[in-house]
């Protein structure tokens, strides 16, 4: 049981630094601001999430594991809500995608 | 490892000619040394700087520079010749850091004196965990006072300053314009809105367990204005005033410093020093705890209350100017409609 | 050995940055940004001071001997706010500034002033 959990607590946190560093490289990759922020938004969110989700299983007191639940909750509700603000504020101010490169 | 970036951060600031830039890297050296903070062990100190330095502080400069103008002139006077001094000043300043004491080390001068003394007895003394908040509200009360009393004055400076006699307002033309703006900004007004009462039970939560963990008067000050002013933010400002009183944030403010006052003054009438709460109840413990309750709360009052004043004020005066602008064209071109 | 001033020397670097800013910069809101970075290098000085090897974070606990210092993190935690409190107070006194003389370049302000003379 304890190699079980403690094995799936590492690849949560793999996968979680994985994303991270992917999106990363999205930032400086990307061709225009769009792509860039989907790259963010859309790994920071999972990242986060998987990162948190290792930390829980790590940990097995309560209160923490609690704690840890209420920052998930907040960052699966205030990420995409940044990113949706941002991509609008974007548009709204004439920001036009790259639609067709080359 | 986190110094090097706020290194690389700050040389960004000093070549950027965008405002808009400058403020974002501030925002983003702000919360670079809240981290650095944590790292020291200055859990207290890291709280305040993530609220202030990141959050606070950078909404205020870009409400400014709204009203400034966002792009820098790139005329330097004498660079070279600041770049002399400032080398010089750095150069003596390093050699200077030769004689401290190792960075960590446990000998350390300032580790001698009287901080021994708190973490050995602030326990027996006070019975709160959070040796921050004794020091802060018991040992060094008079100290905290008196930087209240600062924010307070500073509070009434950007009041003085800033604040515009204000014309009342059209309550129609209010709600047609929150319905235009609840179009646009649908998803942002309701994720804030489910996520508002978290953020003030938060700031109170804070407010509260000070004494057992970090937090205290002046970070829950911070997130209960960062609340509202995200209120203000999203739901305009004629909104958030009629929600909040300006009238009533000002008397606010004045009653945390008074009741930081007052509490020393109780003391001195019980005949013992001021800001000595041991007199506040039979058991000089039991008295330390109410006594740092009660500043606390007093600070957290003044500070919460002096960040909405700034801000409000802040937003108002633009308020204020764009429509001064506006009226200034609409005249202008009656003018031109005349000629 | 050497490392043992690196945070101490990061703290100097700093703070010539944000005293170059303020000395160089003509624009006032630039300005108050030096001095913001500035004040941040002090602060980042005091926590320096204030970490002991092997200490944890000055919250009592059973069967931790170990504490950074709190003293120097109380003296920071008010300054944050106070320091909050006044780049408020300058950025109002820019503001005011902007609406009187139509700008915060420091050079216009002072031509101006001449003019007047």
């Amino acid at each position: 049981m304890d190699t079980l959990i403690e094995t799936s607590s590492f690849l949560f946190l793999l996968i979680g630094s994985f994303l991270c560093i992917s999106g990363g490289v999205g930032i400086l990759k990307f061709p225009d601001f769009y792509t860039r922020m989907h790259a963010v938004g859309v790994t920071e969110t999972l990242a986060t999430a998987m990162i948190l989700i290792g930390l829980m299983l790590q940990n097995p007191d309560a209160l923490v594991l609690l704690k840890l639940l209420f920052i998930l909750l907040l960052t699966l509700l205030i990420g995409p809500t940044a990113s949706h603000a941002l991509a609008q504020a974007a548009i709204k101010n004439g920001l036009k995608p790259e639609l067709h490169k080359k | 490892m986190l110094l090097a970036f706020l290194v690389a951060v700050a040389l960004a600031i000093v070549s950027m000619k965008d405002l808009f830039s400058v403020i974002m890297l501030s925002g983003i050296y702000g919360l670079l040394s809240a981290s650095f903070f944590v790292a020291m062990d200055a859990v207290d100190v890291a709280f305040t700087e993530a609220a202030v330095g990141a959050g606070i502080s950078t909404l205020l400069m870009l409400v400014a520079i709204t009203m400034t103008g966002r792009s820098e002139d790139p005329d330097r006077h004498k660079p070279f010749l600041a770049l002399a001094v400032v080398v010089v000043t750095g150069g003596l300043l390093i050699y200077g850091t030769f004689d401290m004491p190792a960075f960590g080390s446990a000998q350390a001068p300032i580790h001698q004196q009287v901080v021994p003394r708190y973490i050995q007895h602030s326990m027996e003394e006070i019975g709160v965990p959070n040796i921050v908040t004794s020091v802060l509200a018991s040992y060094r009360g008079f100290d905290t006072f008196g930087e209240v009393v600062v924010i307070f004055t500073a509070g009434m400076g950007v009041l003085a300053l800033l604040s515009v006699a204000r014309r009342p307002e059209d309550i129609a033309e209010i709600d047609s314009l929150n319905d235009s703006m609840h179009e646009q900004h649908l998803i942002l007004r309701i994720v804030s809105k489910m996520l508002l009462p978290f953020i003030l039970l938060f700031a109170l939560y804070v407010q509260f367990h000070g004494d057992y963990g970090p937090g205290g008067g002046f970070q829950a000050g911070v997130i209960f204005a960062a609340a509202i002013i995200l209120y203000a933010m999203l739901f305009g400002m004629s909104t958030a005033r009629r929600v909040i009183n300006q009238s009533f944030i000002q008397l606010l403010a004045a009653a945390g410093v008074l009741l930081y006052g007052s509490v020393g003054i109780v003391s001195l009438l019980e005949g013992k020093n001021f800001l000595d709460y041991g007199v506040l109840s039979d058991d000089p413990v039991a008295g330390q705890h109410l006594g740092i309750l009660l500043i606390e709360l007093g600070v957290g009052i003044t500070v919460a209350s002096v960040m909405v004043i700034i801000f409000f004020n802040f937003a108002g005066r633009r308020e204020n100017a764009h429509s001064g602008e506006e009226n200034e064209m609409q005249n202008n071109n009656r003018g031109n409609n005349k000629t | 050995m050497l490392m043992d001033h690196y945070n101490y020397w990061i703290v100097v670097v700093l703070m010539m940055t944000g005293f170059y800013i303020v000395i160089a910069h003509g624009n006032l809101i630039k300005k108050i940004v030096g001095l913001s970075i500035f004040q941040t290098s002090v602060f980042i000085f005091y926590i320096s001071m204030a970490k002991v090897e092997g200490g944890t974070a000055p919250i009592l606990e059973e069967g931790i001997r170990q504490y950074s210092n709190p003293l120097p993190h109380v003296l920071i935690l008010t300054a944050i706010v106070v320091g909050i409190a006044t780049t408020a107070l300058g950025l109002a006194l820019a503001v005011r500034i902007k609406e009187a003389y139509g700008s915060i370049e420091e050079e216009e302000i002072q031509r101006q002033d001449n003019l007047d003379c």
